[in-house]
């Protein structure tokens, strides 16, 4: 039994880190929207299961978060901003497909020579936990900095923080792991909004209708 | 029982709270001007009554020491003095259109919301809770910053939020690497993120994790602080963001992102076979001090360099912390409350400039000292002291960082003065041309707020003449606690 514990464990926090990669080569935002839609439902799967070995059930709650909010609910949300402000068909010029995974590769490996060294006293299922957890921060900051769209953006920042999910769940017995996910649950829903407001304004300079009013009234 | 002081540290916190939920139902702007002033100075009362009387032992998420008490009074003074500011600055910005009476209703009540979760950082005694005060400060001072709906107001906040976000990504992969680290020996649960357990644990945690934890912790918080390489946000946000919070954002926000680093840092220094934090500190210190002197030069929007001024000032203190030893750490402290006092205090004489001016580009303003001499002579005065010239208070804290760094390791003194310098002759070039010559640009009369500005100028310069041996006796404790 432990080591079927361990290797799930494994298979599924090594599937987050793929998927990641999957991310990065994405070149139209629906797609995009889809694989992010894994990368969270593989979190809640990852999660569930961190929950049932360590005996924690108030992680299933960030599991929950994980698989409602982050893995349809803003994907939805995302998709419906999306063809609002009719960027669907925009195809983004990724900075060289072939580089950018050069780059996350050399990232993966980074991540595993400093947390596999540093972390070599800490319990083996917490020193893998975090290896594939920095690699898969990592790989979101890479997406972060070479992608120019804001959605896209945001998806490498929701990427970031399932990263940090794995990790904090992979620490046995950390407490404010739930509040955490609540707070950075909020957080991206602030940026979501934000985006909204933001594209809006690009495509018809305004959304302030007291911004339109006094426009007019200086023309008088 | 509930002890006094206890009840004292709970109101450091709830008075902000209650007063958020009042502001936001309040309508009437003059009334949430003044309730927004009112309740700052309640929270300074409780604050500085933290001085006096016992203290409770460290609870587990709330606990005040000699370290944090100096950094609570310091924020929520300034917090009190920019409500001030702030009354005259937005009902002006009411006036002519730029904000509405609805979102100064929002505005005040972030400003509470604000206070709350700095005081929150400041007091936390849990890395997990103060990982989320520092988030919240960041959340609303977001929201701050886009307040006037502008294209570039929007676009500033959207950086600062990307850029915000990411550090405070960095710090909570920093904060679940110290749990790591300390779960083995403390245990599993809350205990392990509890800060006084964990520092006096500190010394049998695993060295190799930690020294991970606070490189992720020190890019992580130091992009809150504005250091290079991860500063980008911070001119803008300054710029384009209402000027009381651009003096919130840097005479306090700053030092509260620099608590949590020191924190971190005074736990690194209990693990004997740790890396030594301070070499880190010092290197993106002197870094940030260097980049922002040089591009003091370039700036043409007078809010844009004052925030590349308050880069440098980071830098400057960062260094000093990180050099370490009691005198160095006694003049990062000196040097942090200086800078917090004469920053705001310039970017109040500059709200008001910008209003009166009806710009904030630097080449639309000139001969304040005669059109305004109030604004023109509080304008000068601030840039003398933030330039470092002698009678005032900077000028004895980066006295003492420079030469304290000679004995030490020259080298880095003389990069160190050199940044000075470079700062000096940008800012003195500058103010040459806003406050003295002929009258440029547009020229209303001021209504302004001048007392937040000149006590703030009148401390720094007392400060400069003359401290108070209490003051100094309590800043030398401090400094020999930070190590």
């Amino acid at each position: 039994m432990p080591h079927l514990a361990f290797d799930t464990a494994h298979l599924l926090a090594g599937g987050l880190v793929l998927v990641s990669f999957v991310l990065l080569y994405q070149d139209r935002l629906y797609s995009l929207l889809n694989i992010y839609a894994l990368h969270a439902g593989v979190l809640a799967a990852s999660v569930a299961w961190q929950a049932e070995i360590q005996n924690a059930p108030h992680l299933y709650v960030t599991a929950a978060i994980a698989l409602g909010f982050k893995a349809i609910v803003i994907p939805v949300a995302l998709r419906r901003i999306v063809v609002r402000l009719g960027i669907h068909r925009e195809i983004e010029s990724v900075v060289s497909t072939g580089l950018t995974m050069l780059g996350g590769m050399a990232l993966v490996a980074l991540s595993m020579v400093v947390m596999l060294k540093a972390a070599a006293e800490a319990n083996p299922l917490a020193r893998e936990d975090l290896s594939f957890a920095l690699a898969v921060v990592l790989l979101g900051l890479l997406m972060m900095v070479t992608r120019r769209n804001a959605v896209s953006q945001v998806v490498g920042f929701m990427s970031v923080e399932n990263g940090l999910v794995l990790a904090a769940t992979g620490a046995r017995g950390m407490p404010l792991v739930v509040e955490i996910s609540v707070a950075f649950s909020i957080l991206i829903a602030f940026i979501v909004i934000g985006i909204f407001l933001f594209r809006i304004r690009e495509r018809f300079d305004t959304v302030d209708v007291q911004a339109l009013d006094r426009f007019r009234g200086e023309q008088r | 029982m509930i002890e006094p002081v206890a009840d004292i540290l709970s109101a450091v916190l709830l008075i902000p709270v209650i007063a958020a939920a009042l502001l936001a139902l309040v309508p009437n702007y003059r009334l949430g001007a003044g309730l927004n002033v009112a309740a700052t100075f309640l929270t300074l009362l409780a604050a500085l009554s933290l001085f006096v009387g016992a203290r409770p032992a460290p609870g587990a998420y709330l606990f005040v020491d000699d370290l944090n008490v100096v950094f609570i009074a310091l924020n929520n003074f300034v917090g009190f003095t920019t409500s001030v500011f702030s009354a005259t600055y937005i009902g002006h910005e009411l006036k002519i259109g730029r904000v509405t009476a609805r979102h100064l209703r929002f505005y005040h009540a972030m400003y509470q919301v604000l206070l709350f979760a700095m005081n929150l950082a400041l007091i936390a005694n849990n890395i997990g809770l103060m990982w989320v005060a520092v988030e919240l400060a960041t959340l609303t001072t977001v929201i701050m910053v886009g307040l006037y709906r502008t294209h570039e107001a929007l676009e500033a906040a959207w950086k600062y939020f990307i850029l915000g976000s990411v550090g405070i990504a960095l710090a909570l992969f920093g904060t679940i690497l110290v749990y790591v680290a300390a779960q083995p020996v403390i245990g599993e649960g809350a205990d392990s993120m509890v800060w006084t357990t964990l520092v006096a644990h500190a010394a049998a945690f695993d060295p190799a994790l930690l020294n991970v934890a606070f490189v992720f912790l020190l890019l992580g918080y130091g992009t809150k602080v504005g250091l290079a390489p991860l500063h980008a946000w911070l001119p803008d946000a300054h710029a384009e963001g209402p000027t009381p919070i651009s003096a919130v954002l840097s005479g306090l926000l700053l030092n509260v992102a620099l608590y949590a680093v020191l924190r971190f840092k005074i736990l690194m220094a209990a693990n004997a076979a740790a890396v030594a934090p301070g070499p880190l500190m010092v290197t993106m210190g002197l870094a940030s001090a260097l980049f922002a002197s040089f591009m003091l030069y370039r700036r043409r929007d007078i809010k844009r360099m004052f925030a590349y001024s308050s880069i440098e000032h980071m830098g400057i203190i960062t260094f000093a912390f990180g050099m370490g030893g009691p005198l160095a750490n006694f003049a990062g402290l000196l040097h942090m409350t200086m800078h917090s006092l004469t920053k705001s205090g310039i970017f109040f004489t500059v709200g008001h400039i910008a209003q009166v001016k009806g710009t904030q580009r630097i080449a639309d303003i000139g001969g304040l000292t005669e059109t305004h001499p109030w604004l023109g002579w509080g304008l000068v005065l601030g840039v003398i002291a933030i330039a470092g010239l002698p009678p005032l208070g900077i000028f004895t804290s980066e006295f003492l960082i420079v030469t304290s760094t000679f004995n030490r390791a020259p080298l880095l003194a003389i990069l160190l003065a050199a940044a000075l310098l470079i700062a000096f002759g940008a800012l003195l070039l500058r103010l040459n041309g806003l406050a003295f010559g002929a009258p440029r640009g547009n020229s209303a009369p001021a209504e302004a707020s001048y007392i937040p500005m000149f006590v703030h100028l009148a401390l720094v310069l007392a400060a400069g003449f003359y401290l108070p041996g209490a003051l100094v006796a309590w800043f030398q404790h401090v400094a020999r606690l930070l190590g």
